[in-house]
């Protein structure tokens, strides 16, 4: 027993460092170290949660615009949408503002993944919104531009000079190519619901459209990011469906009536469909 | 501004983008090269006859270092600072090895922890964001994960040359270590996955430990000092 003890004793040294362990005390240098680490990284991620939220709201904001822009093509007063639309983008560039916020400060790469998606989405619903209206393709330049913001009542919150400060968020060309990527999907399904509608310009406006895109994006080739590359595919099958769909026009177009139109075109859309697959 | 004359403008951009990553990766490779060579001289502590003069191979390292420095300072004027985090991914692994190989010989000279601003001043670099090309928070404790585990195999290799003592050391400042980890609450990325391996290493150390005093020669080591 003594002899046991006796063995113990030497051994205390290493006893105190486990009980160190047990209860960290600020006192060990390192123990101190890791606090702070552990407030950086609590901070940081807290950030990334935040910005993953306000991305979200960005997205579903914006997808649901974008289901209300494809209403156009059934009712009579287009303009009445398009104003309603803009409410809408008006709510989600708010958001964006928020983000833009977050951000301020910041290394805004170092948070690209959290944001990405919302943004992507939301040049989608802009450029779309853009299309319906000018027929034309939005810039990266305008798109930047309506993403001006001015906290001037929360700047006397938080800064003691109470002048009204702008901020900016700029999308990165990145995530402008990717949402006009996702654009052509929405083009191509505004292609086939305005044929539903008896309108025969749009398709080949539309198709006219889709192409000049499809060959920018031939032009970007793989210098782009990986995920370029993937929606090139899926771009590609668009793009053929309205050039299908603008061909069926020209041909059957002459010889059916005007009010049949839309039950031989969606009729040969449906089995159109499994080809593509197999592509 | 027609449908042809944006997708240039992006593509003008995309390029530019392209060659700057080109050049990182060129000043990466060299960089990783040196850090190869650092690693080379550190290890030859496990070699029995290396455990004679550490201090010796602590200086080798020490000059190597100096050559990172001009390749880092190299690095930092290939991008803009405020776009580190665009191109963090290039040189994040080799920034890694390199708080380790840093951790690594402070070790060896002091027997601490090394401070992240020792990191930064060994690199030539910054702690703070702000101030330029800096020392990620997850990449610092990165690197000391990689000196764990270098340091679990030096418990077993000090053994065999004899040194008895050293590791009683190591199990200290490992536990030291771990708790320190514990504190922090990791996301599910690298960095956690990487910490989940230093429970191991604790483990090897705690074995060689126990190995030591039940033939009690961890009482021989301590009286010896």
């Amino acid at each position: 027993m003594n002899k046991r003890g006796g063995e113990g004793h030497p051994q205390k040294n290493g006893n105190a460092a486990q009980h160190c362990e047990a209860s960290p005390d600020l006192s060990s240098p390192v123990i101190a170290a890791f606090k702070v680490f552990q407030m950086e990284l609590d901070a940081k991620h807290d950030k990334y949660e935040r910005l993953v939220k306000l991305s979200r709201d960005v997205t579903i904001e914006s997808k649901r615009t974008i289901f209300l822009l494809h209403r156009v093509t059934s009712v009579p007063d287009a303009e009445a949408i398009l104003n309603e639309a803009d409410g809408k983008l008006s709510g989600v560039r708010e958001k964006i503002g928020q983000i833009a916020e977050e951000l301020r400060g910041e290394d805004i790469y170092q948070f690209h993944r959290a944001f990405t998606a919302g943004i992507q989405e939301y040049v989608e619903a802009a450029s779309f919104q853009h299309y319906i209206r000018h027929r034309s393709l939005i810039s990266l330049e305008e798109i930047n531009a309506r993403l001006v913001f001015m906290t001037g009542d929360e700047g006397c919150a938080d800064t003691p000079s109470s002048e009204p400060h702008v901020i900016t968020f700029q999308v990165m060309p990145a995530d402008y190519l990717l949402g006009v990527a996702d654009l052509t999907g929405e083009l191509m399904r505004l292609c086939i619901s305005s044929v539903g509608n008896g309108d025969i310009d749009t398709p080949f406006q539309l198709s006219q459209f889709l192409r000049q895109i499809h060959d920018g994006f031939s032009y970007i080739g793989n210098t782009g990011p990986y995920e370029v590359s993937k929606k090139l595919h899926t771009l590609r099958q668009s793009l053929g469906k309205v050039e299908d769909a603008c061909y069926t026009l020209r041909v059957r177009g002459s010889e059916i009536p005007k009010h049949m139109l839309a039950d031989v075109f969606s009729s040969r859309n449906t089995h159109m469909d499994p080809e593509e697959a197999v592509v | 501004m027609s449908v042809s004359d944006m997708f240039s403008y992006i593509q003008g951009f995309l390029s530019a983008d392209q060659d700057v990553r080109e050049e990182i990766r060129k000043v990466v490779q060299v960089l990783e090269q040196t850090a190869r060579e650092i690693l080379t001289v550190v290890q030859s502590v496990h070699q029995p006859s290396g455990f004679k003069d550490i201090p010796d191979k602590c200086t080798k390292a020490r000059e190597l270092f100096g050559t990172v420095r001009t390749h880092i300072a190299d690095l930092k004027t290939k991008f803009p600072v405020d776009q580190y985090y665009r191109f963090h991914e290039h040189w994040r692994f080799v920034l890694q090895r390199l708080t380790f190989l840093a951790a690594f010989v402070v070790y060896l000279e002091s027997e601490a922890l090394v401070t992240r601003e020792e990191v930064a001043q060994i690199l030539d670099i910054e702690v703070v964001r702000d101030k330029g090309f800096h020392l990620d928070v997850e990449d610092y404790l990165a690197g000391v994960l990689i000196m764990a585990s270098e340091l679990s195999r030096l418990a077993v290799n000090s053994v065999t040359a004899g040194d008895y003592n050293r590791p009683l050391r190591i199990s200290n400042f490992i536990n030291d270590l771990d708790s320190g980890f514990r504190l922090l609450n990791l996301k599910n990325d690298p960095l956690r996955k990487r910490y989940d391996g230093l429970k191991y290493d604790v483990k090897k150390i705690e074995e060689v430990v126990y190995d030591l005093s039940i033939r009690g020669l961890a009482k021989e080591a301590k009286s010896d000092q």
